[in-house]
């Protein structure tokens, strides 16, 4: 399978990427280039194989449903580009 | 009293231990030795950040240790920290311009492991940007140089990647030790490159917590040292379980320094015939079969196995860790760290964002991975990716059940390359560099790099051993059989300096 120039600006938009009208053509052959390398594992027989969900066994620990974390705020949005009185800001999403 | 050295940094950090606790030196003196080489080494690119106050503060607190008798297990030795670690109020970049400024309130379980057991930081090592890359030329902050040299010539070489700032400056003496993470090969291929020994331990024998995430199902931290010895120290100390990651084993850790002069008497080796790869230099092919002499020469028996779905490994990590990059990145939105460009409206401002923020080769990483996960693909491409990684882990299943304890491999397909050498290649040249390690990942099984010879340019080469799950005290016992075989590599002068 290939990507043409109008998917790559479609994956690009579902990655939340901005491409330029000069970065499609290039991206178009390195996406391509690495699909092209993948092609071979359809010649491999999976049939009756499980898809791996866990590389190591292990169940999955579970823990008291407690409170053991939280109350600092300040630290939360520390580093956030915009905040307002411990909030994040983002632009308006809501009209 | 020993004498002391004329430069503290070219210890071990074996020998630095014992030579503190036989106060031979000072933990400021062999901070101050580092601090200084680290300063002196600016034009390798190796550390991204420099924090001389906090190691000098931490060197007093443990010289006051050592007064006292109370020595931790890593009582005022300095090491680097590469910069994937979330490090308590020192600026973590992960090699991205998108996480520029970023000062974490936190501080990732290994590291907090290295100081709790009295380890000294003295910075943030440069990396390939989010730990993508097999040349640390992904870095937005630039390559690293490695102190290697092809010899007659200055052209400045790569040291490997993603952990190029840690093997540059274990190899350049700019640190005893550093921390490193490994997702593809990222640990192993810049110590094979750099003569330095590395190891990635099985998958959850290091927490994850605090460490930024590339592809979560394969990434493990592991450290990077000069000996074996050195690598077993490490490793004891970052390891061990860790209620905030989910993922990491609940195992006791066991005495890894111990295992090192075990020896290899009665284990069985296996060769695994799919590994000769097609062009595979006859360097390599030598220096693979003196790996194999050595281990029978130390009492091993050598036996020949076959992993068939070795060659499909590579291709399907190019569809698991892109698919799990495109979801880890999705977190830089600039919203809650980082950069942040305006845009039209919110997802304007994601796109633009994003769009400055990552480099070329993250951006396609995320992409790959949306497209493979998309509608109407994620069967054809990501199921079928994870049904081979089940098939590429019953392989090693079935060679460690037919009695094999370890597994003998090339680290890397060759030596390291020129700075900007692949730069016109299309990335799949760049990836066949991890062709070797990559499978180790896929299974979860820890793997060593141990520097076992020098080709005839003069750079260094390196064997990779594979282990059984939580098996890494036999990787340090035959690794250390290598290492007495080939015998210490010498690490080139500091031409830089």
């Amino acid at each position: 399978m290939s990507v043409d120039a109008q998917t790559v600006r479609r994956i690009a938009h579902l990655a939340r990427i901005a491409v330029g009208d000069d970065e499609v053509a290039p991206l178009q052959d390195e996406l391509n280039a690495i699909l092209s390398f993948v092609e071979q594992l359809g010649a491999v027989d999976v049939s009756g194989v499980e898809p791996m969900t866990s590389v190591t066994p292990m169940a999955m620990k579970s823990r008291e449903d407690a409170i053991t974390d939280g109350g600092y705020a300040r630290e939360i949005v520390f580093n956030a580009p915009q905040t307002e009185d411990n909030y994040f800001l983002v632009p308006k999403v809501v009209e | 009293m020993s004498t002391k050295p004329a430069e503290l940094n070219d210890l071990t950090l074996a020998e630095a231990r014992d030579g503190l606790r036989a106060k031979a030196f000072s933990a400021r003196e062999i901070a101050q030795a580092h601090i200084d080489a680290v300063a002196r080494a600016r034009a390798l690119n190796a550390y991204l950040l420099e924090t001389p106050e906090r190691a000098l503060a931490m060197a007093d607190v443990a010289d006051r240790k050592l007064a006292q008798g109370a020595a931790r297990p890593l009582e005022g030795l300095p090491l680097g920290i590469k910069d994937l670690f979330c490090t308590h109020d020192v600026a973590t970049t992960a090699g991205s311009r998108i996480l520029e400024g970023f000062r974490p309130h936190y501080e990732s379980t290994v590291s907090h492991n290295l100081w709790r057991d009295g380890a000294v930081m003295l910075g943030k090592l440069n990396l390939d940007e989010f730990a993508m890359g097999s040349s640390n030329e992904t870095s937005a902050y630039g390559p690293v140089i490695s102190p290697w040299r092809r010899e007659g010539s200055e052209a400045p070489l790569v040291p490997g990647g993603s952990s190029g700032g840690s093997a540059a400056a274990v190899a350049a003496r700019l640190c005893l030790g550093a921390t490193a993470t490994d997702t593809g090969g990222s640990i192993r291929q810049p110590a094979a490159f750099t003569g330095t020994v590395g190891i990635k331990p099985t998958y959850g024998r290091c927490s994850r917590w605090g460490i930024v995430a590339f592809a979560s199902s394969l990434d493990q931290a592991g450290p990077i040292a000069r000996t074996v010895r050195d690598a077993a120290i490490l490793l004891a100390s970052m390891a061990g379980h860790d209620p905030k990651d989910t993922t990491s084993a609940d195992h006791p850790v066991p005495d890894y320094e111990a295992a090192v002069g075990r020896g290899v008497r009665g284990l069985t080796i296996g060769i695994p015939k799919e590994y000769r790869v097609a062009g595979m230099p006859a360097e390599i092919e030598r220096l693979w079969q003196q790996g194999a002499d050595w281990l029978r020469a130390a009492g091993a028996a050598v036996v020949e196995v076959s992993l068939p779905h070795t060659r499909y490994a590579l291709p399907a990590y190019y569809i698991v860790a892109p698919a799990e990059a495109s979801s880890n990145l999705a977190r830089y939105d600039g919203v809650r760290y980082g950069l942040r460009v305006p845009g039209r409206d919110i997802v304007g401002m994601y796109e633009q964002t994003r769009a400055a923020g990552f480099g070329r080769e993250v951006k396609r990483r995320i992409m790959i991975g949306t497209y493979v996960l998309s509608a109407g693909y994620y069967d054809a491409y990501y199921v079928r990716a994870q049904k081979i990684r089940t098939l590429i882990k019953r392989d090693f299943e079935e060679v460690y059940a037919g009695g094999v304890d370890a597994i003998l491999t090339p680290a890397t397909p060759s030596a390291a390359f020129g700075v900007g050498e692949k730069a016109d290649a299309d990335p799949v040249e760049m990836y066949l560099n991890d062709v070797f390690t990559v499978t180790v990942n896929m299974a979860g099984l820890p793997g060593i790099a141990v520097p076992a010879g020098l080709d005839r340019q003069g750079l260094p080469l390196g064997l990779q051993l594979i282990g059984r799950p939580f098996d890494e005290e036999t990787l340090f016992a035959a690794g250390q059989v290598i290492e007495d075989a080939a015998g210490r590599v010498a690490l080139p002068r500091a031409w830089w300096a």
